[in-house]
């Protein structure tokens, strides 16, 4: 099945899908092109492997960015039991940008939070784009500490355009509620696994990104900035953002390369949004893999660990 | 309403007439000219209005500390160009120049000195230096100004003055936000005091980490402290912002300075505080 949304760079695996599409109707009436139709379903396969093998920088941006890519919902949904979702920061409000809650997995306990975006226009206004306000970096701050409280695991899911820039998040403390966060997430004593799934997107993103493990989708970006932002300051103009995810080495193998995330989860050929139960599958393995390592190591042992893994991000030269 | 309404804006010549050379400097506040001999006695105050000039990590060094107490330490750590980043112009030349024209010291100078006979690990941001950018070099230097305090037993004391993560360093630079809160958690673990100074700018990357941390969060007037900038905001909402958003005084009203104060009490506060903590 074609898909409704089509990138730039897969137009000709959509005018081939469509030629495909149409021949199946043919067929069913009148003639029989059943071998034709396999012939051009091969094809269509080799294109999207080669097309998915030499992605631009720019391009896995629009991957993460494809409106029918799983959300942190989604992910939730199909990876976990028994959600409940836990609502407010007890302070001010709930913010619906950041979603939260218990959870089981493979029949454990655990804490799972993170970004969530609206899947049309409405769904996203409610969600603010996935931008949280303070209230939702705070509630995740709760969230974490009552889940220490009971000796938990956390996942928090990345994917976000960034924290919200507006006159209310500033006022209620933007800055310092990110700030808290990273303070406290280094000190908590029990398992953190990060799994980057789409944007992660500066501050916004690191906000609830402090872990033990950091995973990353195979086509998620993770930088300082945006593409777009970036232009715009550094080459003051808005044409430059394909050079600037360039120069930003945003992706998961860059990001792999320079030691800031552990593990690139593998997405289905052309996306997770291709075959999103493969996804869930594929990363479901992962994070039991990755969650029986951590179980292993101490409270104090682990926090000690993931301070070292941090101090150690970053290059800078000696003379 | 009045008969005449005036639809254009004064003349005003807004280009800044800054004399680096010169004797006298304008005051960016009330365009006043100060003369730079007595301005730099007056802590780099304007004589008319109060205006607190921006200044260098060096000149935070000499009001703060204790006469030739002050001892730099990490002066080695110099930055790298790990993406080979270039936009208008390249990284590795945007670092050449800084290091050759502004500091040596990066956008962070670390070092032990005495505030008033009191032992403190002390750090100064520069906001000359690209901007005051925290890269890898200012997560570096804060980690081992942090580590300093704890094995001597000292407080910690950082003086911001930035505009955030430095964007050449892509994903690098974003990860010394979690870099440099770890620590402070270290630190607040072993007891010792962090005061957070933070000056005008103090923005971004750096105020969503170290910058708000502070055990005590003292800002200087009129200082523009917050996470977006002014102008990113304005573009998202599509709205002109507030008189004095953003500002420590803002800042203070909505809770998040513990206290504004101007420069000339500055050392006393501090000094104040840390008798407290002893």
């Amino acid at each position: 099945m074609a898909s409704k949304f089509t990138l730039e760079f897969e137009k000709p695996i959509f005018e081939l899908e469509k030629k495909i599409d149409e021949m199946r109707q043919l067929s069913v009436d009148s003639l029989d092109l059943t071998e034709e139709i396999s012939v051009l379903e091969k094809k269509v396969e080799e294109l999207r492997l080669s097309i998915y093998k030499n992605l631009t920088r720019w391009q896995r941006v629009q991957i993460a960015r494809h409106p029918e890519r799983p959300l942190t919902s989604d992910y939730i949904e199909n990876i976990f039991t028994d959600f409940v979702e836990l609502f407010g920061d007890r302070n001010v409000r709930d913010d619906p940008a950041i979603i939260g809650g218990m959870a089981q997995f493979n029949g454990e306990s655990v804490m799972v939070i993170g970004h969530q975006k609206g899947r049309d226009t409405k769904g996203n206004i409610h969600r603010n784009f996935g931008m949280p306000h303070p209230e939702g970096y705070r509630k995740a701050l709760r969230l974490v500490k009552l889940a220490e409280k009971f000796r938990k695991p956390v996942f928090t899911f990345i994917d976000t355009p960034g924290a919200f820039p507006g006159i209310e998040a500033e006022e209620r403390g933007q800055a310092e509620a990110i700030a808290r966060n990273l303070f406290s997430f280094s000190s908590l004593k029990v398992p953190i696994i990060v799994i980057i799934i789409g944007e992660g997107a500066s501050g916004g993103a690191i906000g609830i990104a402090v872990g033990d493990r950091i995973l990353m989708l195979e086509n998620a970006w993770y930088s300082v900035i945006s593409p777009e932002s970036c232009s715009s300051i550094l080459w003051r103009s808005w044409d430059y953002k394909e050079t600037a995810a360039e120069a930003l080495q945003l992706t998961a193998p860059d990001l792999k390369h320079q030691g800031i995330i552990d593990t690139i989860v593998p997405e289905p050929v052309g996306g997770a949004h291709r075959n999103p139960n493969e996804m869930f599958s594929i990363l479901k393995d992962v994070l039991t893999v990755e969650l029986n390592s951590l179980r292993k190591i101490a409270p104090e042992e682990l926090v000690k660990q993931r301070r070292e893994k941090f101090y150690s991000m970053g290059v800078y030269n000696e003379i | 309403m009045a008969w005449f309404q005036r639809s254009k804006e004064n003349i005003i010549d807004k280009t800044p007439r800054e004399m680096p050379d010169g004797l006298w400097t304008k005051c960016p506040g009330c365009s006043e000219l100060n003369y730079k001999r007595q301005l730099e006695e007056n802590v780099y105050l304007c004589f008319s209005c109060g205006y607190h000039f921006r200044i260098g990590s060096t000149e935070y060094v000499s009001i703060l500390l204790d006469e030739g107490s002050f001892v730099e330490t990490n002066s080695i750590v110099r930055s790298a160009d790990p993406l080979g980043f270039t936009d208008s112009k390249s990284y590795s030349s945007r670092l050449e120049s800084g290091y050759k024209t502004i500091t040596t010291a990066d956008a962070l100078l670390t070092g032990i000195g005495t505030m008033d006979a009191r032992p403190v690990s002390f750090g100064c941001m520069n906001f000359n230096f690209i901007g005051g950018s925290m890269g890898a070099v200012v997560g570096e230097k804060f980690v081992r100004a942090a580590r300093t305090a704890i094995e001597r037993k000292m407080p910690l004391i950082i003086v911001s003055a930035t505009g955030g993560a430095r964007m050449q360093e892509a994903a690098y630079s974003l990860m010394q936000m979690a870099k440099t809160s770890a620590a402070l958690a270290e630190l607040s673990e072993a007891g010792l005091p962090y005061i957070s100074v933070l000056t005008d700018p103090t923005t971004g990357g750096v105020s969503a980490s170290y910058g708000m941390l502070g055990d005590v969060n003292i800002a200087e007037p009129g200082a523009l402290i917050g996470f977006a900038g002014p102008r990113v905001i304005e573009q998202t909402i599509r709205r002109k912002l507030p008189a004095g958003f953003q500002r420590s005084e803002f800042v203070l009203e909505h809770g998040f300075l513990d206290r504004i104060v101007p420069r000339t009490a500055l050392k006393t506060t501090i000094v104040k505080l840390l008798a407290w903590f002893k």
